[in-house]
């Protein structure tokens, strides 16, 4: 194959990587918008979906996609209700104390972890695609409409493209026109005066907690027909979310979203062309360097 | 003062005496404990008593670590010049370092950090020929000599150990008691009031940095060559939140808290890994509960309750 189709190829995987990416790292960029904490256990919340989705589709007989439909309700809200429960019960006690809250989140990283661990054990476990036809993809040579070999994707990698955009849309819509989106926007601006007009702050903080773990499970079940569930899957898309939500501006979620596209794209070509350990050394130094010398992030408006 | 000197001095004196007395398997650990309490100390000079929250010392570590390693491996030297060269890899990450992550702090200066070590960590990865990765190499047994001391004996490996420490805790002391570490701790309790007094705070936290650094580099270096081994997994993500966990577990802001918090984590571990192979998860455990119900940590809540003194 030459280099157009390679190239061609690579912009799907990367769209697929991005799709993901952009799920996992808005839920992680609604919780430090409107909480003002970093969760480091995000990552462990994706991995809690991808598991629990193979627990849910093998528990569930006859066609595959019934169990993948059932594990892309069951397991976010699984892993919300988690996630609601430790802010609950931890994070609320240390008062959201920023730096408290990481050590926090790293203890919950470990116990979910490891707890993963015992139970679900260190195998690596695939989850049958609902639907997985490939599609041959046609490419012009001398004149002719030509199909190379190996050249093509399958319909699953398109629909999760798919599928992301509408929950992110959906996502959108609910922040700017429901209700609970108005409270959310409410307490994100100012804490003190929506406490003071009445709103149940605490609450909305579990929710937001909550939901921002769920999107990262709701990830992960997509993903989780692609690659396989692991106890260990958590660390890289942690990663990507942080070196996303920091490009696109801490706490701004269109930020979030044009970020993860570009790192999604960017990481797919990268990684189809240049050697991955290399890639990662030069986009995670990038970003740190993006903290120190511009720390609103590439699309962040800088805070009064 | 004489109490101060008399507890820490008595702490040296103790672990001497127990060389004489301990089974050859909790000999071997506490020569290790020290080891990585001196990682902890190095740790809490800037955790504990500037307030600068780094998650990923464990780039300093491996850095001397390698160092050592390298410096034998690919040098040829002895056990002395490998640990000096340690200790200059140290010092020069850290100063790299701190002067690109101190125009950050907060929550950025620990992802910041976290990203350097992260970096640092496929650095290693990256140039596996030479640092073997994941899977590490072991240290020429005839570099592990020092001043005609072999190090491979186990008395003589923890008479190394209790020096390193000794040093570190006599160090640490000094630098506690002294102008220098006043202002430290009078930025950590108020950053704006220590300028406002006319602190330039920016050199006083770079200083606390290299300082904090190069201490666990050289525990780093240490330890490789003790041990006899050197890998990737010293760089990985673990080895930074080790030494918060000890520093937070013993007490930050305390100079025996970090001796005190890796002896209780290091046979917590032990006896945990002997249970289940998911043993980490009592690392979580405890970074959960120290945060809701003990910040100040085993040896803080000593100083509030019992030892008001307490350096």
């Amino acid at each position: 194959m030459e280099f157009g189709p390679h190239l061609i190829l690579a912009l799907i995987e990367g769209s697929v990587q991005a799709a993901v990416l952009a799920l996992t790292a808005v839920g992680l960029s609604l919780v430090f918008g409107v909480m003002r904490v970093v969760n480091v256990a995000h990552g462990e919340f994706y991995m809690l979906g991808a598991v629990l989705a193979w627990l849910i589709s093998t528990q569930i007989a006859g066609h595959p996609a019934l169990g993948f439909a059932a594990a892309l309700i069951i397991a976010p809200l699984v892993v919300g209700a988690i996630a609601a429960a430790a802010d609950l019960s931890i994070l609320k006690r240390v008062d959201y104390d920023p730096e408290a809250t990481i050590v926090a989140t790293i203890g919950i990283l470990y116990i979910l972890q490891q707890v993963v661990l015992m139970t679900y054990g260190p195998e690596a476990r695939p989850v049958e695609a609902p639907f997985n036809t490939r599609i041959a993809l046609p490419w012009l040579e001398g004149g002719e409409i030509v199909y190379p070999w190996g050249f093509g994707t399958t319909t699953y990698k398109l629909a999760v493209i798919g599928a992301a955009a509408a929950i992110l849309t959906t996502l959108w819509l609910v922040l700017s026109r429901s209700k609970a989106g108005l409270m959310m926007r409410a307490t994100q601006l100012d804490r003190e005066m929506a406490l003071a007009f009445g709103l149940p702050v605490e609450r909305i903080y579990a929710v937001v907690f909550g939901a921002g773990a769920a999107l990262a499970a709701l990830a992960a079940v997509l993903i989780v027909p692609i690659q396989q569930a692991h106890y260990l899957m958590g660390a890289e898309p942690l990663l990507l979310a942080f070196i996303v939500v920091i490009i696109g501006g801490l706490g701004s979620l269109r930020g979030t979203i044009v970020a993860a596209i570009l790192i999604g794209l960017s990481d797919g070509i990268v990684s189809v062309f240049f050697s991955p350990t290399l890639a990662k050394i030069l986009s995670t130094l990038l970003v740190a360097m993006v903290l120190v010398f511009r720390p609103q992030g590439l699309f962040g408006q800088r805070r009064a | 003062m004489s109490r101060v000197l008399l507890l820490h001095g008595g702490l040296i004196a103790l672990l001497a005496a127990l060389h004489f007395v301990l089974p050859p398997y909790h000999h071997g650990n506490l020569a290790r404990i020290m080891v990585l309490s001196v990682y902890a100390m190095g740790y809490n000079v800037m955790f504990g008593y500037t307030g600068l929250l780094s998650l990923g010392h464990a780039l300093f570590f491996a850095a001397g670590m390698y160092g050592m390693g390298l410096a034998v491996s690919l040098g040829g030297f002895g056990g002395a010049i490998a640990l000096g060269a340690g200790l200059a890899a140290a010092f020069s990450v850290a100063a790299i370092t701190g002067l690109l992550a101190l125009r950050t702090a907060g929550v950025q200066l620990m992802i910041v950090t976290l990203m350097f070590a992260q970096a640092g960590y496929l650095t290693v990865l990256y140039f596996g020929e030479v640092t073997r990765g994941d899977e590490g190499f072991v240290v020429d047994q005839t570099a592990r000599m020092i001043a005609g001391l072999d190090l491979r004996n186990e008395a003589v490996r923890y008479w190394a150990a209790l020096l390193a420490f000794g040093l570190t805790l006599g160090g640490t002391l000094g630098l506690v008691l002294s102008p220098f570490g006043h202002v430290l701790i009078a930025i950590r309790e108020n950053e704006e009031r220590a300028r406002m007094l006319g602190y330039d705070v920016w050199r006083y936290k770079f200083v606390a940095f290299v300082i904090s650094g190069t201490i666990s580099g050289a525990a780093g270096a240490l330890y490789g060559l003790l041990f006899g081994y050197v890998g990737a997994s010293f760089a990985a993500v673990p080895y930074s939140i080790f030494p918060l966990l000890w520093v937070l577990l013993g007490g930050a802001g305390t100079v025996l808290g970090p001796f005190v918090g890796t002896l209780f984590m290091f046979y917590l571990i032990d006896i945990s890994s002997g249970l289940t192979s998911a043993y980490l998860i009592v690392v979580g455990i405890a970074l959960v509960l120290l945060i809701l119900f003990a910040r100040a940590g085993l040896m803080g809540e000593l100083r509030r309750r019992v030892m008001p003194w307490l350096p």
